[in-house]
């Protein structure tokens, strides 16, 4: 592909980075050719996203130096000199709620000097987002646009900068089926054009289909590099997490037609999004929903926990009728739920991960509500044992995790009181091959404690652990497929192809 | 001004509580062109209440009047509102205004008439007083972004620490001695209207384009509404806050200023109490104090409203010892009013 003598178009080199006590990047490095597509991948926590940051000149690594082309990096505050040397998706939305999405677009290069035209502006915004097939109209504000769409818009900003190279940390981990196609579908084009990639996911399967080169990290360190061709997936794992690859066993589980139902909706109906939605769900039963990106599943989970009001319909948690819109109300008739937007309803960013996963038990750990902090910390430690949190302890703020670890701090939080009807969107998005199994082992344990779990997910994956799955396709149910089903079947149902 | 607001997308988007379904909804301009005028059919209400009540309301003397009392409050407000669009906090406003006219006047009157004794040359008073306002902006800022203290505790700290030392070194007393620089802008009338309300319009005027055409007005919006987006994209974000919180320490000297010449003294207690009727301005305005949302425009009408109000109590001889909580009263539902207008939570 290029000749050894070749200089790399990326290299960083003898990296250290620490937070405090955490030693984020220890002695690691990069090389990336020239037009290359280079994966990096590791267990959360390992460090892909603070060398993220030191390449796209946000943070100032300890020791080690990052070169683009043989030329030593620009100062950290000539921001402009790193913008024209890579541009970066990051993993934490980067977008601006309040502001449009045109001006999101164009942030801080609004105008070449002198004053902003608007009209223009918002012209080139729709321009650019034609060019990039992204579906929004620039006048909206970026706050009201659904994660995809947000993602969506990150991804046509870094492209728009026009620098040959281009980090994308995780972006299809909230993406569905066809948005993802796309995606690759634009970096395909874009290499072709000689334009060099980082990819980050926790999907190796992607690894394999868009990367032509793979760098491992484990434990803040660089662990192989290699061709992605001469790693087959089984080696690939090992390297990640340093041990033998198993894949998970998804567990037998009978549930009887006499258990009680946990969770009901009657007739749920949210106009433009789904109509007349039926589901029962028993105890210790885990009922699947599938469906692409516009079925209206994420939307029909939210208004089951109350994030959504529906426009008519009820849903019935343990056989109270739960009031439209109040999550509250959810929470107190048993129902625990991980939102798909983990840093909008996922957590406080600034508590720490103890306050964080026992909010919803706070009046249970103390009397009249005051919180005893050891019980607390007794509580959270246990959580952070049963998911493998990487984490310096339950003080930490969430903030301060890696993406993967924020999300099992959301599942904690889910299951710290728990509950009887359970609600999970997408628990496993960002999250690594060995803690995915231990998010949806916890999901497993709730319903073997007698609890009934809707999982909404896009991996075919995480699916295969419910008795039955649903499908949705354009906000109905279109089909129930029992436990067993083969992958073509499903996606078949869910792309609409075959709606028996 | 519609030419703003129309254009400006950076006023609080207008959307329904929830995302509309995708494809749909191209509100996002419309609402907020909508949500930036709010105020204007109450301040209409305002006038027609205020011309009922006594007629010598609408007489051009009296609007002057109510203009000119606004001057000072407005030009607070502004301050406030562009340190609250970028998501921070000063409190500190209220002690600046008797503060840094204090200072000036004291550093250049005669000691005999209760200065300093320092007899500095009379034209430095006014330059002194808006440079004592900018060091005040720039003491904040330091330690708000250097020292990354709350800007809540530490503005909050600051109102007590400079209240006191303007005690400290007049010794209680009003300052009456004025140079006559220190009264000029306060009661000069340019073109027929006083001095304080164009330097007000122009001062808004300012505002309005910077925040709303300039790149840098638009980081202020980018930092209150994600401050690590705006340093991702490359906004300056500490070089920009420090502006901010130098400028409102600036306008507030400025608001000091017009406030000394208008009364001819600098009180003890000037500008003492203001800083509620300043975010009540501001958030009946419409600016969020989560930061990120809001117009200048806005703020302004909610200045105008609060005046409005204040002038229609007092034609209207409610009682001097009433006065304050009626006052006080109808601004909570005022703030009551702008929810349900906006329709959406003040934050
Ligand atoms: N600002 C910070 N303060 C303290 N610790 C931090 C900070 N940023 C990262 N860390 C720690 O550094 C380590 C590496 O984090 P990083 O975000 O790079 O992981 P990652 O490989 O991107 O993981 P994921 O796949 O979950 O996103 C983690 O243990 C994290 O807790
Ligand atoms: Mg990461």
């Amino acid at each position: 592909m290029m000749s050894p003598s070749a200089i790399p178009a990326v290299e960083a080199r003898n990296i250290t980075k620490r937070f405090g006590a955490t030693t984020a990047l220890a002695d690691a490095g990069i090389v990336i050719a020239e037009g290359e597509t280079h994966a990096l991948v590791g267990r959360n926590g390992a460090g892909k996203s603070t060398l993220v940051s030191i390449l796209t000149g946000l943070q100032r690594p300890d020791t080690g130096e990052v070169r683009f082309a043989g030329q030593l990096a620009p100062p950290l505050a000539d921001r402009d000199g790193w913008r024209r040397q890579v541009a970066c998706v990051y993993q934490k939305s980067t977008i601006i709620p309040t502001l449009s999405v045109a001006e999101n677009l164009f942030l801080n290069r609004q105008s070449a000097g002198g004053p902003i035209n608007w009209r223009s502006l918002r012209s080139r915004a729709n321009e650019l987002l034609d060019q990039y097939g992204v579906a929004v109209d620039a006048g909206r504000m970026a706050g009201d646009l659904d994660v995809e769409q947000r993602q969506l818009l990150e991804i046509a900003r870094a492209l728009s900068f026009g620098a040959r190279f281009i980090i994308l940390d995780e972006p299809t981990a909230q993406l569905d089926g066809p948005a993802i196609e796309r995606l690759f579908d634009r970096m395909r084009a874009l290499r072709e054009q000689g334009v060099t990639m980082m990819f980050i996911s926790h999907h190796l399967e992607e690894v394999y289909r868009v990367c032509q080169s793979v760098t491992v990290f484990r434990d803040a360190r660089h662990v192989l590099t290699s061709a992605v061709d001469d790693l087959p997936h089984d080696e690939l794992v090992a390297a990640m997490t340093g041990e033998a690859a198993a894949g998970y066993q998804a567990r037998a589980r009978t549930t009887s037609t006499a258990a009680p139902t946990v969770l009901t909706a009657e007739k749920l109906t949210m106009a433009g999004r789904f109509q007349e939605v039926d589901l029962t769900v028993r105890a210790g039963e885990i009922v699947g929903i599938a469906g692409s990106g516009s079925s209206g599943k994420v939307g029909l989970a939210e208004a089951l926990v109350g994030l959504r009001v529906p426009d008519s319909g009820t849903v019935t948690v343990n056989g109270t009728r739960t009031r439209p819109g109040d999550v509250a109300s959810a929470l107190r008739a048993g129902l625990g739920f991980v939102p798909q937007d983990r840093h909008k309803e996922g957590f406080v960013p600034l508590l720490s991960i103890g306050e964080n996963a026992t909010m919803p038990i706070a009046h249970k750990l103390g009397r009249f509500g005051a919180v005893s902090p050891s019980r607390r910390r007794a509580r959270a430690e246990k959580m952070i044992e049963d998911l493998a949190i990487k984490t310096t302890g339950p003080a930490q703020p969430v903030q301060d995790l890696s993406g993967g670890n924020a999300q099992k701090v959301v599942m904690a939080r889910a299951l710290a009181d728990d509950p009887t009807a359970l609600v999970v969107i997408d628990p496993t998005a960002g999250v690594d091959v060995r803690a995915k199994q231990a998010l949806l082992g916890a999901v497993e344990d709730a319903a073997e404690r007698g609890a009934g779990a809707v999982l909404v997910s896009d991996e075919l994956d995480d699916l295969r652990i419910c008795d039955r799955v649903v499908v949705m396709f354009h906000g109905r149910i279109v089909k129930e497929v029992p436990r067993g089903w083969a992958d073509a079947e499903l996606v078949a149902v869910m792309e609409g192809v075959d709606a028996r | 001004m519609t030419e703003t607001t129309v254009a400006s997308p950076g006023s609080p988007g207008g959307s329904p509580d929830k995302a509309p379904p995708p494809g749909g909804g191209h509100n996002g301009l419309g609402l907020a062109r909508f949500r930036d005028l709010a105020l204007v059919p109450a301040i209409l209400v305002l006038i027609v209440v205020g011309a009922l009540i006594e007629p010598a309301f609408l007489s051009a003397d009296n609007l002057t009047n109510v203009l000119q009392q606004q001057t000072e409050l407005s030009l607070l407000v502004l301050a406030e509102a562009i340190i609250l669009i970028a998501g921070k906090f000063d409190l500190s406003l209220e002690s600046t205004v008797g503060l840094a006219p204090a200072l000036g006047v004291a550093l250049v009157i005669p000691a005999a008439s209760n200065g300093l004794g320092t007899d500095l040359p009379v034209a430095l008073g006014v330059p002194i007083c808006l440079l004592i306002g900018m060091l005040v902006g720039a003491f904040n800022a330091l330690l708000i972004l250097r020292f990354k203290l709350s800007a809540f505790i530490v503005t909050l700290g600051m109102l007590i620490v400079l209240r006191g030392l303007q005690i400290g070194f007049t010794g209680g007393q009003n300052l009456f001695a004025l140079p006559e620089s220190f009264l000029y802008l306060g009661n000069a009338r340019w073109l027929g209207l006083p001095a304080s309300v164009w330097i007000c319009a122009v001062a808004y005027a300012a505002g309005i384009v910077t925040l709303g055409y300039f790149r840098h007005g638009r980081a202020v919006y980018a930092i209150g509404g994600n401050a690590d987006a705006a340093r991702a994209a490359g906004v300056r974000t500490d070089r920009v806050m420090w502006t901010v919180f130098v400028v409102a320490g600036l306008l507030a000297a400025l608001a000091g200023l017009l406030m000394t010449g208008r009364l001819g003294s600098v009180a003890a207690a000037q500008g003492d109490g203001m800083i509620f009727t300043v975010f009540a301005a501001a958030v009946i305005g419409g600016i969020s104090l989560d930061g990120g949302k809001g117009t200048l425009f806005g703020a302004l009408c909610g200045v105008l409203v609060l005046g409005l109000i204040n002038n229609i109590l007092t034609l209207a001889g409610v009682s001097a010892q009433w006065i304050q909580a009626i006052y006080g009263g109808i601004i909570l539902i005022a703030l009551m009013l702008a929810r349900l207008t906006t329709g959406k939570a003040q934050d």
